[in-house]
């Protein structure tokens, strides 16, 4: 059973309000190290979060996962054992939430990170718990710390830092300061001057903090595992004037060693100003000089200066200690925490394979890089698109016809009509009312050998002749002896009489503006050969993409190696071109049936020949 | 920063635009107020602020300091004519107040309202930590001090009967200590006062004196803080306009200018305030809790006429600022030598989460530049710091110290925080 004065011990547990990666890693990692049973977060709240999920986070060298909820009520009411609530709000919702988190029954302690909550507010949040006889710690605070208990959030620093500050394990001294900030130092100073911290809480720089030094140092007093009290006060308001009063009611009995900060404010010109009439009590009994007097003069233990502060703290200590009011205290042995993967390799400490390559775009920097150059200069240098697919595709750069050969292509290419298998495809996909992707998917899914997929294949086969020093005639015959069909040539309705005029267009450009059109000229004697045959085995598009490929490959000088080449033939990347090109077309066969509203296509059956077999010709008898 | 003060223009205007919302009648709120800041064109102010050419005027200055009476600095009763040419009078002169120098700058105009003295009424509200306190007296005006007995207080508890105050729930009929014909007057506006105050963000209010004319209630001179980190509840309101300006006489330095603009830079915090030119001992301090104790030290030991300045860094500046904020220290400090040396404190608590070895790259660049100027000027360093990656830190300044032939002494945790500053003095004697 804990005691009222006590608001921590090693079993507390506490929802997280926002989701803080870090804070909640550090919390559970001195969790660790104190050898605490169960993680003191027990619940995560993410606002956003509207169905709820899990955080998996590192306990030791092991994963643990630790549940997230959408809203404060959801997370009290799961984990009624977890008694402390660190709102990790923005200013902006930082009241709310407090005040929701005051008035859940199972919360006694609410902790607010978020500074620049508007004072008036602050006042609310103070008087709200104090008639709910709740203990707000905040805003504007980094929180606090049982030494080997509770940690909140980021306090305490870096576990290394906790570890050397021994605030993995109990000592006798309970400190409360205004600033977060300096309380890292002041745990350090309490380290090396007595047998460490007891508790620590930093009640935030506000105005009006939800708790006071004062309501601190008094739980401290009542504590009987306290033996001495530590406090940093801070110039401005009257707080420490009410510890005075304390200790001259007894209600503060135990060694309290205090140093208020900003002695030097007073010291400087023209930085405070203060009202009338109403601000009479202010000025110069706010100074540090002042409450540092009053202090003194109460019997509190106030050094000449902060140089002296951990003097004071030994000296007092040490007194205590020759009275036998402090018990012997042993360091545990503590467990290592794994050293954080990133911090290691930030010190360059440590290294692991990587399970991926990329060769052609880096988004690490500050603007995705292609190729090494910066997305800006591409747009400042107004690169054409071809050049870029280039760029991209094959890391190369491309000559200027070169780059505009490949935008023709996917202008010859853009759409071809409705009735083409991946058209087909996207238009009836998509009027069986799926989406874009499901539906261009279907239709680039048609792609292949027998649809737009030829390029690859005739830019191959006629390679392939070349290289081999076959003359056209060898090679159709070759084709025909073997059994396989000469890939680029033919079409199903265009003919010699009735040309393809994309094959035309093509034709035009590259005699125009490719150096040379070696590989053209010997599928032009293959077509003538193939014309004698039937009047459609024309040079058609595909074939007229893939073989001016060659041209373009073979015209840049030493642009492409002959293993490049033979690569981009092999693996395919020359179908890449008509499906880019293509999908220009699916999509807009897409959007146009969607605007047509068209709904579900169903065959007709009058367009089947349904022809099936007798089952009995199966072997069946029923 | 929280509580700020600001201009009586913006208190009074924003009393005029917003105030009916808190009154179950119309108030009447004069909302002729004109704001003259050193771009206000006088010749044009009157095109589009048309009363000023049929009204008599007062005309002070808006600065944040009050006793303008007193100081001469207050014309009354003035036409518009006259106004501008007293306004382009006391934009040329150099004045002391409260002992501080500076130029006037700023000057709000209004309506001359002529009244009795025993008109003139006291009200003033104020926040505490658990309460509100209202203050109120027939003997308002020069006369409030003396006659502080008279004033009425009201205390608003921020929580009643378990239940959390609503400042709309406030009336003080029959409360004030008024009577006859100003009484419901008085009440109604003392009540939406108060109201305006608690919803609009004020931590400190004071009209001392207003008066009562033509039926209408004319606040007469205004003082007002605001707490500023209310502004995102009060967009409506305050809109982006509301300002917040320095203290009376309140100028920087050129270098305390390029820090400043430094700071508004980055979202990490760089502060510097030159305090003596000449002083021997600068704290180069990270954290702003820190910083204070290392200047409070400083004083304490009894230097303070040693120090050169206040200053801080915090919030993870990167490399180049922080050697830019190190830049104008050592530059201040090398301009004008000192037979005995001076001494530069590189100093700060155990930070939380900054990379103190990285920090310091940006301080060690600069001490690099400074070199020679530095052993010219007999500087003497001194490091304490800790946090993480402390220990590559502090070994980078030690091995800086023997490549550039200077004394940099260097601590870490072990070492007392503030430690460095008494080696200091005792260096410097």
């Amino acid at each position: 059973m804990t005691q009222s004065y006590q608001l921590f011990s090693k079993n507390t547990r506490a929802i997280i309000y926002n989701l803080q990666v870090n804070a909640v890693q550090r919390m559970l990692d001195f969790d660790y190290v104190c050898r605490r049973d169960k993680p003191s977060v027990a619940a995560i709240i993410d606002p956003n979060a509207k169905q709820g999920g899990n955080h998996k986070v590192f306990w030791g060298t092991k994963e643990i996962i630790i549940p997230i909820y959408s809203s404060i009520a959801q997370a009290t009411k799961r984990h009624p054992d977890a008694d402390v609530l660190i709102n990790f709000a923005s200013f902006r919702s930082a009241y709310a939430t407090s005040v929701e988190g005051i008035n859940e029954p199972t919360i006694k302690t609410v902790v607010i990170i978020a500074e620049g909550v508007p004072e008036r507010r602050a006042r609310e949040l103070a008087a709200l718990a104090i008639a709910r006889n709740k203990v707000v710690i905040g805003p504007a605070t980094v929180g606090g710390i049982l030494a080997g208990g509770f940690k909140i959030g980021n306090t305490g620093g870096t576990i290394e830092n906790i570890i050397e500050s021994k605030l993995h394990r109990t000592g006798s001294v309970g400190f409360v300061s205004k600033s977060g900030g300096m309380s890292n130092e002041a745990y350090n100073i309490i380290a090396c001057n007595t047998d460490g911290l007891y508790e620590g809480i930093a009640i935030g720089g506000d105005a009006y903090p939800g708790s006071t030094l004062l309501d601190h140092l008094l739980r401290f007093e009542a504590n009987p595992e306290v033996k001495m009290l530590a406090c940093l006060g801070e110039v401005g308001g009257t707080e420490e004037y009410r510890i005075v009063e304390a200790i001259k009611a007894k209600k503060i009995t135990k060694p309290l060693v205090c140093w208020v900060t900003g002695t030097i404010a007073s010291k400087m010109k023209g930085e405070v100003q203060f009202g009338h009439a109403g601000a009479k009590a202010g000025a110069s009994n706010e100074t540090a000089e002042a409450k540092n007097q009053a202090l003194a003069e109460a019997g509190v233990i106030v050094p000449k200066s902060f140089d002296d502060y951990g003097m004071k703290l030994a000296e007092t200590f040490e007194k205590m200690k020759a009275a036998g009011k402090i018990p012997e205290r042993t360091l545990p042995d503590t467990p290592a925490i794994p050293a954080d993967y990133n911090a290691l390799k930030a010190k360059g400490q440590v290294r692991k394979g990587t399970n991926f390559i990329c060769t052609i775009t880096d988004d690490t920097g500050d603007e995705p890089l292609y190729c090494g150059i910066p997305m800006s200069k591409v747009v400042e240098h107004n690169m054409p698109l071809g050049e870029l697919i280039a760029l991209l595709w094959f890391k190369k750069r491309l000559p200027a016809w070169g780059a505009q050969f490949m935008e023709l292509v996917l202008r010859l290419t853009a759409d071809h009509g409705p009735c083409v298998s991946g058209a087909h495809n996207t238009i009836v996909t998509a009027r069986a009312g799926k989406d874009l992707m499901t539906s261009v998917a279907t239709g680039i899914l048609t792609i292949g050998p027998r649809f737009g997929g030829a390029v690859s294949g005739a830019a191959k086969q006629f390679s392939e002749a070349i290289r081999k020093g076959q003359t056209p005639l060898e090679f159709v015959n070759h084709m025909k002896n073997t059994n396989v069909n000469i890939q680029g040539i033919g079409h199903k309705i265009k003919s010699a009489s009735n040309p393809d005029i994309r094959v035309t267009l093509l034709k035009k450009f590259a005699k125009e503006n490719f150096p040379k059109t070696p590989h053209l000229d010997f599928a032009l004697e293959v077509e003538k050969i193939t014309l004698t045959k039937r009047n459609n085995l024309i040079l058609n598009v595909d074939g007229a993409i893939g073989i001016l490929f060659l041209d373009l490959m073979a015209s840049g000088g030493d642009l492409f190696t002959d293993q490049e080449k033979a690569e981009i033939i092999e693996f395919g990347i020359l179908d890449g071109l008509f499906m880019l090109g293509r999908t220009i077309g699916m999509v807009g066969h897409f959007f146009d049936q969607k605007r047509l509203r068209s709904g579900l296509y169903r065959h007709p059956m009058d367009d089947v020949l349904y022809d099936l077999p007798e089952p009995s010709d199966l072997g069946y008898d029923w | 920063m929280a509580i700020r003060g600001i201009r009586e223009y913006d208190g009074k205007k924003l009393m005029a635009q917003v105030m009916d919302r808190f009154s179950s009648k119309p108030l009447g709120m004069n909302p002729n107020y004109a704001l003259v800041t050193p771009e206000t064109d006088l010749e044009k102010l009157p095109v589009s602020e048309p009363w000023l050419n049929n009204t008599r005027l007062v005309v002070k200055p808006d600065m944040l300091f009050g006793k303008r009476g007193k100081n001469n600095l207050l014309k009354l009763n003035a036409t518009w004519a006259e106004a501008a040419a007293w306004i382009k009078a006391k934009r040329e002169e150099t004045v002391t107040v409260s002992g501080v120098q500076g130029r006037l700058t700023e000057f709000l105009i209004e309506p001359f309202t002529p009244h009795p003295e025993d008109k003139e009424f006291y009200v003033a509200m104020r926040s505490f930590r658990d309460e509100d306190v209202v203050y109120f007296s027939l003997k308002g005006g020069i006369y409030v001090e003396e006659n502080w007995d008279q004033v009425k207080e009201i205390h608003i508890p921020t929580m009643k009967d378990n239940q959390l105050v609503e400042a709309k729930s406030i009336s003080f009929a029959g409360q004030l200590p008024v009577e006859g014909a100003e009484k419901a007057q008085i009440e109604d506006f003392v009540t939406a006062l108060y109201r305006f105050y608690a919803d609009q963000g004020f931590a400190y209010l004071e009209i001392n004196p207003f008066t009562l004319a033509e039926g209408k209630v004319i606040p007469l001179d205004l003082v007002a803080k605001i707490d500023d980190t209310a502004a995102f509840e009060h967009l409506d309101t305050w809109g982006t306009t509301l300002t917040f300006p320095a203290g009376f006489g309140h100028h920087l330095s050129p270098d305390e200018a390029k820090v400043k603009a430094m700071d508004a830079k980055t979202g990490a915090s760089l502060k510097l305030t030159v305090l003596n030119p000449d002083g021997r001992i600068w704290p180069m301090v990270a954290g702003g809790g820190a910083s204070v104790i290392f200047a409070d030290t400083v004083a304490d030991l009894g230097y303070i006429d040693e120090l050169g300045m206040y200053g801080e860094y915090s919030g993870d500046p990167n490399e180049e600022f922080t050697y830019q904020y190190a830049c104008v220290i050592l530059d201040l400090m090398t301009r004008k030598p000192h037979p005995k040396g001076k001494a530069l404190l590189i100093g700060g608590g155990i930070a939380n989460f900054t990379d103190v070895a990285a920090t310091f790259k940006g301080i060690i660049r600069a001490i690099s530049q400074y070199a020679d100027l530095l052993r010219e000027g007999n500087v003497k360093i001194y490091v304490r710091r800790g946090g993480p990656n402390y220990k590559a830190g502090l070994e980078q300044m030690r091995s800086l110290g023997g490549k550039l032939n200077l004394p940099i002494e260097v601590y870490g945790p072990e070492t007392h925080m503030t430690n460095i500053v008494p080696m200091a003095i005792a260096a410097l004697q």
